[in-house]
C-alpha cells in the first residue's frame, strides 16, 4: 500500500506543478502580449474575446499575484478553465467533447500495442538468434520515424491509393453519433489506420524491453527447473515470461507520456476529432486560454493512467505489497 | 575500462557510420547544396531530375538544397538538446543516487514530476509561449527541449549511482579520507560510462523527435530550415494527397535513419552493461565456424567454446 500512497502523493504534486506553470508561464511573456494578440487580431475582436485574452495573461486585474493565484485556483476547483478566445465558448465544454476521442484512441492503441510486443518479445527472446531477430532493426526502424511522418505515409498508401481504409475523421460524415451498429462498425473502420500508426510506432520498445528481460529469465534457475521438471514447453515460456513481463508494466506508467505526446499529432495526420487536432488549431490561432485547458486536461489525464498502471503493477507483483521500496 | 569492451558487432558499426554520416552532413551540408533552399527562381512541382533530384517545392525551391542545408539545423539543436539534458541529467542523477537521504528525495521528487508531465504538451506550451523572433535560435529551442528530456536520464543515472555508491572500491576511497567531489567525479563517474552514453543518444533521439515535431507543428520559425519545416512546407501544400513523395518522404527518412543508428549504438552499449544479451562479440558466421549453436542453451549464459575444450570437460566430470 505504501508504494501505492507514494505514487498518488508523487501524481499529486505532479498535477500541482503543471497548475502553477500554467499560472506562471502566460505571466512570464516579456512585452505586453494582450496588445499584441489584439493587434493580430485586427478589430474583429468583441469586449468578451478582450476579457477573456486579458484573463489568460492575468491582466487587467486590480489583485496582486497572490491573490490572483488563489483566485485562479479556485475557478479551477470549479471546472473553469476560462473562455476560448477563437471559438467563443468555455474551454471546459469544449474539451469535454474532444476528450473521449482521443482517451479512446490513445487507450485502444496503447493496450496493443503492449499486448503485441509483449508477446513478439516472449517469442524473440525465447528463440534468440533465429531469423526473427532480424525484425529487431525494423521496428527500430518504424521506432524512429515521428509517428506523424509514418502516419502520412500509411495515409497515403493504404487510405488515398489502395482505398483499403477509410481516412480522415472519425466515423463515415452521412451518420449521427449513437448507439446504432452502423455508427460502431463506422467508428472502428475509420480508427484502424490511426491505431495501426500508433501502434506501428510504438510495439518496438515493448518488444525490445520484453526481448532482453526473457533472455535474462531464461538464464534463471527456476526456469532450467521448469524444464527439468519436463513441462511442456509452452509452461516454460509462461514461467519465464510471468517474471519478464514485471519491468514493462513498471514501465507502462512512464511510456504512456510518450505515447500520447506521439499521438496527438496522429490525430492531426487523420484528422481526427480529439484533443491533439485541438491544441494545434489552438496554437496556430495563439488561444492561449484553449492551450491552457487542453494541457492542463491532457496532463491530468496522462497522471490518472499513470496510476492505473501502478495500480495494476501492484496488482501484479506480490512484493510491492510487502517491500517499501520502489 | 577500454573502448575495445563494446561489442564490435555489425549492428554498432552501421549505427555508427549512420551516426557519422550525419554528423559530416552537418559540418558540410550547406555547402553541398546546389542552390539557395530558400530561392524559388524554379519552376514550380517539378519532378525528381537531373537538375533537380529530388525535385523543386509547389514554390519552385530546389528540395535537394533544403534536405542538405537543413541536416544542420536538425542535429545542432538536437546535440545542443541531449548534450544540456544529458549535463542535467548527471548533476540530478548522480548527486541524488550518492548524497541519498533529504537530498536524494528531494532530487528524486524533481525528476519523477518532469517524468510524468506529457513532454511534447509542456513543449508546445513553453514554445508557444516564446516571441516569434526566439524561435529561429536553435540554441533557445535545444534549450527548451533538454529542459522535458533529462529526467529519463537523471533516472537511470540514479539507479546506478546508488548500486555503484556500496561497491567495495567506492568504500576503500571513502575511508582512504577522499572527498565527496572526489568520489564522485573520480570512482563513480568513469563507472557510469556505459549508462551516461545510452542516456545521451536516448536524449539525443528524443530531441530530434521533439524539434522536428515542433517545426511540423508551425511552432518554429517556418524560415530556418530543418526537416521538420520541409515536412511542414510539405502537408501545408497537400504534398502528400498529391502524390509528391519525393517532397515529404527524403526528410522523413533522414530523421528515421538518425534515429536508427541512434538505437544501433545503444544497442551494442545494452549488451556492454548486460552481457547476457552478448553473443560473445561473433557475427553469425563466426559462431557456426566455431560450432556455437544458434540457440543458447538453456540455463546458459551464452560462452565461446574452444573446440575439443567440451570432450576435456566431460571427460573430467564424475559420473
Amino acid at each position: 500500500m505504501r508504494m501505492l500512497l507514494r505514487r498518488l502523493s508523487l501524481y499529486l504534486v505532479t498535477a500541482w506543478v503543471a497548475i502553477t506553470a500554467n499560472f506562471i508561464l502566460p505571466r512570464l511573456m516579456p512585452g505586453n502580449p494582450v496588445e499584441t494578440l489584439i493587434g493580430q487580431l485586427q478589430g474583429r475582436v468583441t469586449p468578451q474575446q478582450v476579457r477573456a485574452i486579458q484573463l489568460a495573461f492575468g491582466m487587467g486585474l486590480k489583485q496582486n499575484l497572490v491573490q490572483q493565484y488563489f483566485g485562479y485556483l479556485g475557478q479551477l476547483m470549479h471546472g473553469n478553465l476560462g473562455v476560448s478566445i477563437t471559438l467563443s465558448a468555455p474551454v471546459s465544454s469544449i474539451l469535454r467533447s474532444a476528450v473521449p476521442w482521443t482517451v479512446g484512441l490513445i487507450g485502444v492503441s496503447t493496450i496493443l500495442s503492449f499486448l503485441v510486443g509483449t508477446l513478439a518479445g516472449t517469442m524473440l527472446g525465447w528463440t534468440r538468434g533465429s531469423r526473427f531477430d532480424s525484425l529487431i532493426p525494423l521496428t527500430t526502424f518504424f521506432q524512429a520515424v515521428p509517428y506523424f511522418f509514418l502516419g502520412t505515409v500509411v495515409l497515403l498508401i493504404f487510405g488515398s491509393n489502395l482505398h483499403w481504409f477509410p481516412v480522415l475523421g472519425a466515423y463515415s460524415s452521412n451518420l449521427n453519433p449513437g448507439w446504432s451498429w452502423a455508427f460502431v462498425f463506422s467508428l472502428i473502420r475509420y480508427g484502424e489506420l490511426p491505431v495501426i500508426t500508433i501502434v506501428l510506432s510504438s510495439v518496438a520498445g515493448w518488444m525490445l524491453g520484453m526481448r532482453n528481460m526473457m533472455i535474462t529469465m531464461v538464464a534463471e534457475d527456476f526456469v532450467l527447473m521448469a524444464v527439468a521438471k519436463g513441462l511442456p514447453r509452452r509452461k516454460v515460456i509462461m514461467h519465464a515470461a510471468r517474471n519478464a513481463v514485471l519491468p514493462s508494466v513498471a514501465n507502462l506508467s512512464l511510456a504512456i507520456g510518450l505515447v500520447v505526446s506521439g499521438a496527438l499529432l496522429v490525430e492531426l495526420v487523420f484528422n481526427y476529432p480529439g484533443v491533439g487536432n485541438l491544441l494545434l488549431q489552438a496554437v496556430l490561432n495563439e488561444d492561449y486560454p484553449l492551450i491552457q485547458g487542453i494541457f492542463l486536461v491532457i496532463t491530468m489525464t496522462v497522471l490518472a493512467a499513470n496510476l492505473l498502471a501502478d495500480v495494476m503493477y501492484f496488482i501484479l507483483d506480490p512484493r510491492t505489497r510487502t517491500e517499501a521500496a520502489i | 575500462m577500454s573502448a575495445v569492451q563494446i561489442p564490435k558487432s555489425p549492428k554498432v558499426i552501421l549505427g555508427a557510420s549512420i551516426i557519422g554520416f550525419f554528423l559530416l552532413l552537418m559540418i558540410v551540408g550547406p555547402y553541398l547544396a546546389p542552390y539557395d533552399p530558400s530561392a524559388t527562381n524554379f519552376a514550380p512541382n517539378l519532378t525528381p531530375s537531373a537538375s533537380h533530384w529530388l525535385g523543386t517545392t509547389s514554390l519552385g525551391q530546389d528540395i535537394l538544397s533544403q534536405l542538405l542545408t537543413g541536416a544542420r539545423a536538425t542535429m545542432v539543436v538536437a546535440l545542443v538538446a541531449g548534450l544540456v539534458a544529458t549535463f542535467l541529467a548527471i548533476g540530478v542523477g548522480v548527486a541524488a543516487g550518492y548524497l541519498g537521504g533529504r537530498a536524494d528525495d528531494g532530487l528524486s521528487l524533481l525528476s519523477n514530476v518532469f517524468l510524468a508531465i506529457p513532454g511534447l504538451p509542456l513543449l508546445i506550451v513553453i514554445d508557444s509561449y516564446l516571441p516569434v523572433a526566439e524561435r529561429s535560435n536553435a540554441f533557445v529551442i535545444g534549450l527548451i527541449i533538454s529542459l522535458t528530456g533529462w529526467a529519463w536520464g537523471a533516472r537511470v543515472l540514479r539507479a546506478q549511482t546508488m548500486s555503484l555508491r556500496n561497491r567495495d572500491f567506492v568504500e576503500a576511497s571513502r575511508i582512504i579520507g577522499e572527498s565527496r567531489t572526489r568520489i564522485m567525479v573520480a570512482e563513480i563517474a568513469p563507472n557510469l560510462l556505459p549508462v551516461l552514453a545510452s542516456s545521451l543518444l536516448f536524449t539525443i533521439l528524443y530531441a530530434i523527435g521533439a524539434y522536428v515535431t515542433l517545426a511540423y507543428v508551425g511552432l518554429t520559425s517556418t524560415s530556418v530550415w530543418n526537416w521538420g519545416t520541409m515536412l511542414y512546407w510539405a502537408q501545408a501544400n497537400n504534398a502528400p494527397l498529391s502524390n509528391e513523395w519525393y517532397w515529404f518522404v527524403p526528410p522523413g527518412i533522414c530523421i528515421a535513419l538518425v534515429g536508427t543508428g541512434l538505437a544501433l549504438v545503444n544497442f551494442g552499449i545494452d549488451e556492454f552493461i548486460n552481457p547476457r544479451l552478448r553473443e560473445g562479440g561473433l557475427s553469425a558466421r563466426q559462431r557456426r565456424r566455431i560450432g556455437m549453436p544458434r540457440r543458447p542453451r538453456l540455463g546458459f549464459t551464452p560462452v565461446r567454446r574452444v573446440p575439443g575444450a567440451m570432450t576435456r570437460l566431460s571427460a573430467s566430470e564424475p559420473r
